[in-house]
C-alpha cells in the first residue's frame, strides 16, 4: 500500500515537473538550430518591424479616434443614466397620492397645529412668516448666514483680484512669473453712457416707487405675502437701477463694501441675539418681555417685524453686491 | 400608469425637469451652461415642493377675518404652509451656490480665456509642463 502510494506520488511529481512519460502520439519538435548572430536573424527582425508599425498605427488610431469614441461612450452612458433615473422617479411619482387632495399624508397634524395655533402663538397673520421667523427662526438665521457667507466669498474672489492686479503691475515681474501667466487675462469691458437721458428720467421716477414698494413688502411681511427675502430683493433692484442710471460711483457714495459688511453683520448679530433670547425664554418657560400684539396690526407678531427688517437688509446688500461684483469687480 | 402620471402632472413635470437639468449638467462642456443645468434642477425641486403643498379649493395660509373681529383658524381653509418655508430655504441656498460657482467660473475665464472645461484642462496641463521646465532650468543653473 505504502509502495503504491509512493509510486503514484513519484509519477505525479514527475508529471508536474515535466519529466513524466510522454503520450505516444506526441510529436517531438526538432531541435532548434544553433543561435545565429543578431544581424543574421531576418525572420525576427521582420516581426519586430511589423510589431513597431502595428503599435504606431494603433497609437495614431487612438490619437485620432480615441477621444471621439470616449465622447460617444460618455454621451451614451450619461443619457442612459438620466433616462434610468427619470423613469425610476416617474414610476415613483405614479404611486404618489393624488395631487391636491386634502387627505394626503403631507397634510397631517403638524399642519393642523401650525394653522390652528400659529396665529394665536406667534401673533402673525401670515402663517408662513410665523412659521419661518418664529417656529423655525434658526433655519432662517442659517439662510441669512449662508447668503452673507456667499456674498463675502464672492467679494473675496472677485474684489481682491482687482486690488492684487494693481499691486502686481507695480512690482517687477520675475522670469518664472512670466512663464506662468502665458495666457493674458481677458479684461471685462464696460462702457457706461454717462448721459442716458431716458434711463435717468425713468430711474428718477421709479427708484422712489421701488424703494417704497420694497419697504412695504418688508414691513408687512407678517400681514401679507412677502417678507424679508422678497422685500430685500425688491430693494436691491432699486440699487441696481440707480447704479445703471447714474453709475456705480453714485451708489458707492452711500453703499460700499464697508457699509455692506457693517450693516449685514449688525443685522445678523441683532437677529441672533434677539431670537436667542426669545428661544431661551420660551424653552425655559420664563416670561418674555417681547409683546405679541394683536393679530392684524402692523406692530404685532413679536420679533417677526424686526427680524424681517434684518433679513431684508442682508438680502438687499447681498444681491446688489453680487451685481456690482460681477459687472464691475468692486463694490 | 399614464393615468396616474396625469393625475400627478405637476410632480411628473418636476421629475422630467430635474432629468433635463441632470443631463445638462453631465453633457454640457460649457461651465455657464452647467450652472444653468444646476438651476433647472433646483427649480424642479421647488415645483415639486409647491405641488405637494397644494390642497384643492383652499386659500393661501394668511388668516382671514371672520367678520366679527376674530380670525378663521380652521385648518380646513388653508393650504400647507410648510413647503413655502422649505422652498424659501432652497431658493436662498441655490442663489448662494450659483453666485459662488459663477465667481469661480469668472476667475477661470480670466486666467485661461475659455469657458470650455476641456480646453481649460488642456491649458492647465500645458502650463504645468512649462512651469516644470522653468523649474528644471533654474535647478540646473543653481547646480552649475
Amino acid at each position: 500500500m505504502n509502495e503504491e502510494l509512493k509510486n503514484i506520488w513519484r509519477a505525479f511529481f514527475n508529471w508536474v515537473m515535466g519529466n513524466g512519460p510522454r503520450p505516444e502520439n506526441e510529436v517531438i519538435p526538432p531541435e532548434p538550430p544553433p543561435d545565429l548572430p543578431f544581424t543574421q536573424k531576418p525572420h525576427d527582425k521582420y516581426t519586430r518591424f511589423h510589431e513597431a508599425t502595428l503599435k504606431e498605427r494603433y497609437n495614431q488610431w487612438l490619437e485620432i479616434h480615441g477621444l471621439h469614441i470616449f465622447a460617444i461612450l460618455y454621451t451614451g452612458l450619461s443619457v442612459l443614466t438620466c433616462i434610468v433615473i427619470v423613469s425610476l422617479l416617474l414610476a415613483t411619482v405614479a404611486e404618489l397620492p393624488p395631487f391636491g387632495h386634502e387627505r394626503n399624508p403631507a397634510n397631517n397634524e403638524v399642519i393642523r397645529r401650525y394653522v390652528e395655533h400659529g396665529g394665536h402663538e406667534t401673533g402673525a397673520q401670515n402663517i408662513v412668516a410665523g412659521l419661518i421667523l418664529d417656529y423655525r427662526a434658526f433655519d432662517t438665521f442659517g439662510e441669512s448666514a449662508v447668503l452673507f457667507t456667499a456674498a463675502v466669498s464672492v467679494l473675496m474672489l472677485l474684489g481682491a483680484s482687482r486690488r492684487n492686479k494693481t499691486d502686481t503691475h507695480s512690482l517687477p515681474s520675475s522670469n518664472a512669473m512670466d512663464a506662468y501667466s502665458i495666457h493674458a487675462p481677458p479684461m471685462r469691458h464696460h462702457t457706461f453712457r454717462k448721459d442716458d437721458v431716458i434711463l435717468r428720467a425713468v430711474a428718477s421716477l421709479s427708484i422712489p416707487v421701488i424703494l417704497m414698494m420694497g419697504c412695504v413688502v418688508v414691513i408687512n411681511g407678517h400681514l401679507s405675502p412677502g417678507g424679508g427675502f422678497s422685500g430685500g430683493a425688491i430693494l436691491s433692484t432699486a440699487l441696481i437701477l440707480c447704479a445703471n442710471a447714474y453709475g456705480f460711483e453714485r451708489v458707492h457714495e452711500f453703499f460700499n463694501e464697508r457699509t455692506f459688511i457693517v450693516s449685514s453683520s449688525t443685522a445678523l448679530m441683532i437677529y441672533a441675539l434677539s431670537k436667542g433670547y426669545s428661544f431661551f425664554t420660551g424653552a425655559n418657560h420664563i416670561h418674555s418681555v417681547i409683546p405679541k400684539g394683536t393679530i392684524g396690526n402692523i406692530l404685532s407678531g413679536g420679533l417677526i417685524l424686526p427680524l424681517n427688517i434684518c433679513v431684508g437688509l442682508i438680502v438687499a446688500g447681498t444681491l446688489y453686491g453680487f451685481y456690482a461684483l460681477f459687472s464691475e469687480g468692486d463694490m | 400608469m399614464l393615468e396616474k402620471l396625469l393625475l400627478n402632472h405637476y410632480e411628473a413635470a418636476a421629475v422630467i425637469l430635474s432629468g433635463i437639468g441632470l443631463t445638462n449638467l453631465l453633457l454640457q462642456r460649457n461651465l455657464i451652461k452647467k450652472i444653468i443645468g444646476l438651476n433647472i434642477m433646483d427649480t424642479a425641486v421647488y415645483l415639486f415642493l409647491a405641488a405637494k403643498g397644494y390642497v384643492e379649493g383652499r386659500a393661501a395660509p394668511i388668516l382671514i377675518e371672520n367678520g366679527s373681529g376674530g380670525w378663521l383658524t380652521s385648518s380646513a381653509l388653508y393650504v400647507n404652509p410648510v413647503p413655502a418655508g422649505l422652498v424659501l430655504t432652497g431658493i436662498v441656498v441655490s442663489v448662494s451656490v450659483t453666485a459662488f460657482a459663477l465667481a469661480l467660473t469668472l476667475k477661470l475665464y480670466e486666467s485661461y480665456g475659455t469657458l470650455n472645461i476641456d480646453e481649460a484642462l488642456l491649458k492647465m496641463t500645458e502650463e504645468q509642463e512649462q512651469l516644470e521646465a522653468v523649474i528644471e532650468e533654474a535647478d540646473e543653473e543653481v547646480l552649475s
